[in-house]
């Protein structure tokens, strides 16, 4: 059972990464951004592939990160210089990016236990492996260091003046217009943060596991989506600072979650259904209230 | 300061919808000028004024502001010079921020954006005894979020934002129609101190005859696209709401079926 949750919590901090680029287009930017499906497994091709040639671990998720901004810039591009519908933006890079993961990796699947030359593969948790942890362990010690540094440095960066302005973009772009922003700019910028983290994760992930699959990002949109709104929801909307923790509490809070239900004996082939009825539940959650409030009402007005 | 000449703007050309919203308007405006904007429902006058902000691109016609021909500048270039209030008071501002964070963004209008801090506390020095001006109670409440606020503090705040940065042009466009009656007397109230504490050159849209009247010190009535009425100095001063009534029939060729809410 221990070992069950040290699972859930590493995979969590894992994905609390991806979950805080989520916030940043879903909440921030005010835009369901679907390019994430593919960007979460670019992360993890790219790490993968420079890997096994040879580079380094830390150097590998650099560069998965510089492929997610990649994707990122397109998408933003599509939205800004085309004119094309977010959602439909997102879509249509997250299906090239199929076949670019594709060819990136050479295959559907790449293992992670050895280099092209046969020695050993190093990944960012082995430092601490070597230290003695288990590989849950070692990895919730780097999930932690990563997202404790990334709340700090998201946390500066939307108080500086560009941030504030992504920050206001999202809210009312006519208004930032008006202050002399050039909105194209602030939602390009947002959209390259986010899949930029989203990479990160892929590549986390990636590494932690010792395998990238060209499936692994089916789905991860809800994912994200599930664990911003379970953050929400258990901890609060208050405060920037605050909203960036909770976001790293509901992405864990997430695969706890999902570990419960499956130790409970939920198949595993019923998980994307579950999450998805979550998420459909809480993003209804306010359209229930409301019914409530006015079915309370007409029942007191029939009495 | 502002010279606008032989604009035509259509909304929808070619279709069943396709309206000419302005028919070759010019108009040239001095500098320190404070000009009251008049004209029924549909007259064109958001157009006009969404023209020269650059929301969109005029068809025909340039804009000239202070020598610099901004005609095909995008709209968050031109803002640099300029102040905007909307007729919406929820158009003006970021809901979600904080009221100083609002007037940290619009204190960097047409500068530079970077990794500096979006505000500092000598900035929040500014902002108090600014907003202590208004004398709304908003000094106090510098992070309160401006969506907690009520439409004619939203105004206020908005027009602060506006002049914050001394622009070359202010445009207002129906800043109070949204307002209840006593809070948008404070409003223009604010907005003649304003203009004047700055020097400011104006546009100010209103659909009320007695305050177009009662403000500025020139007054253009537009109708179906055109400017058809244009007092100013002595004429302007002396203006009454039934001399205007008469030179607008003359002027339209029109029996005079008002917009009643010209008169209210
Ligand atoms: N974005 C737009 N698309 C289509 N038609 C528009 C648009 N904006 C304004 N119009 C039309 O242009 C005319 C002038 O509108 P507007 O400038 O808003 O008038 P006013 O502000 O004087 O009431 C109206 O007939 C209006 O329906
Ligand atoms: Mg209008």
């Amino acid at each position: 059972m221990v070992h069950i949750l040290s699972g859930a919590v590493s995979l969590g901090l894992l994905w609390a990464v991806m979950t805080i680029g989520v916030y940043i287009t879903y909440r921030i930017l005010n835009i369901a951004d679907l390019t994430v499906e593919g960007s979460i497994t670019m992360g993890a091709s790219i790490a993968a592939i420079t890997m096994i040639n040879g580079i380094n671990p830390y150097v590998s998720l650099f560069l998965a990160m510089l492929g997610g901004m990649a994707a990122g810039l397109a998408t933003g591009l599509l939205i800004t210089r085309f004119k094309i519908p977010p959602l439909l933006s997102g879509i249509l890079t997250m299906i090239a990016l199929y076949s670019i993961n594709l060819r990136i990796m050479g295959t559907s699947n790449l293992s992670l236990l050895k280099k092209k030359d046969f020695s050993e593969m190093n990944t960012v948790y082995t430092p601490f492996e070597t230290l003695g942890l288990d590989r849950n362990w070692a990895a919730i010690v780097v999930g932690l260091l990563v997202v404790a540094a990334l709340i700090a440095i998201l946390y500066w960066f939307f108080g500086t003046e560009i941030g504030c302005a992504i920050r206001a973009t999202g809210n009312n772009p006519n208004m930032v217009r008006a202050q002399g922003i050039n909105t194209d700019t602030t939602v390009i910028l947002g959209l390259i943060l986010s899949n930029g983290l989203v990479a990160i994760s892929g590549g986390l992930i990636a590494q932690s596991q010792r395998f990238a699959d060209i499936q692994m990002g089916t789905g991860s949109i809800v994912i994200g989506l599930a664990s911003v709104i379970i953050g929400e929801v258990l901890f609060g909307k208050n405060g920037f600072l605050k909203r960036l923790i909770s976001l790293a509490l509901g992405a864990v809070t997430y695969r706890v979650i999902i570990a419960l239900v499956l130790k409970m004996g939920m198949p595993a082939n019923d998980l994307k259904l579950f999450t998805a009825i979550t998420v459909a539940a809480a993003l209804a959650l306010p359209v229930f209230k409301e019914y409530l409030l006015t079915l309370k009402k007409s029942v007191r007005a029939g009495e | 300061m502002l010279i606008v000449n032989g604009l035509y703007k259509t909304f929808n050309a070619g279709t069943v919808n396709q309206k000419e919203a302005l028919k070759n308007l010019s108009l040239h405006i001095e500098k320190g000028d404070f000009v009251t904007v008049i004209g029924g429902n549909g007259a064109g006058k958001s157009t006009f004024l969404n023209c020269i902000a650059g929301v969109y691109p005029p068809d025909q016609g340039c804009i000239i502001i202070d020598g610099i021909n901004v005609t095909k500048l995008p709209e968050h270039k031109r803002a640099a010079v300029m102040g905007r209030v909307f007729q919406d008071p929820m158009m003006g501002t970021a809901s979600d921020m904080g009221i100083e964070e609002n007037l940290a963004l619009a204190y960097r209008r047409g500068q530079r954006r970077g990794l500096k801090w979006g505000i500092t506390s000598r900035e929040r020095e500014l902002y108090k005894s600014l907003l202590k001006t208004l004398d709304l109670g908003l000094e106090d409440r510098l992070s309160t979020k401006v969506g907690l606020l009520s439409g004619g503090q939203r105004q206020a705040l908005t027009l602060l934002m506006a002049v914050l940065k001394k622009p070359k042009l202010l445009l207002l466009d129906e800043h109070t129609a949204a307002l209840d009656p006593r809070t948008a007397e404070k409003v223009l109230g604010l907005t003649d101190h304003l203009v004047k504490e700055y020097n400011l050159t104006t546009l100010m849209v209103t659909h009320n005859m007695r305050d177009a009247i009662k403000h500025g010190n020139r007054l253009i009535m537009m109708h179906d696209g055109r400017i058809i009425l244009d007092i100013r100095g002595e004429e302007k001063r002396k203006l009454t709401v039934e001399a205007l009534i008469n030179r607008f029939g003359r002027a339209s060729g029109e029996d005079f079926a008002f917009d009643r809410a010209l008169l209210s």
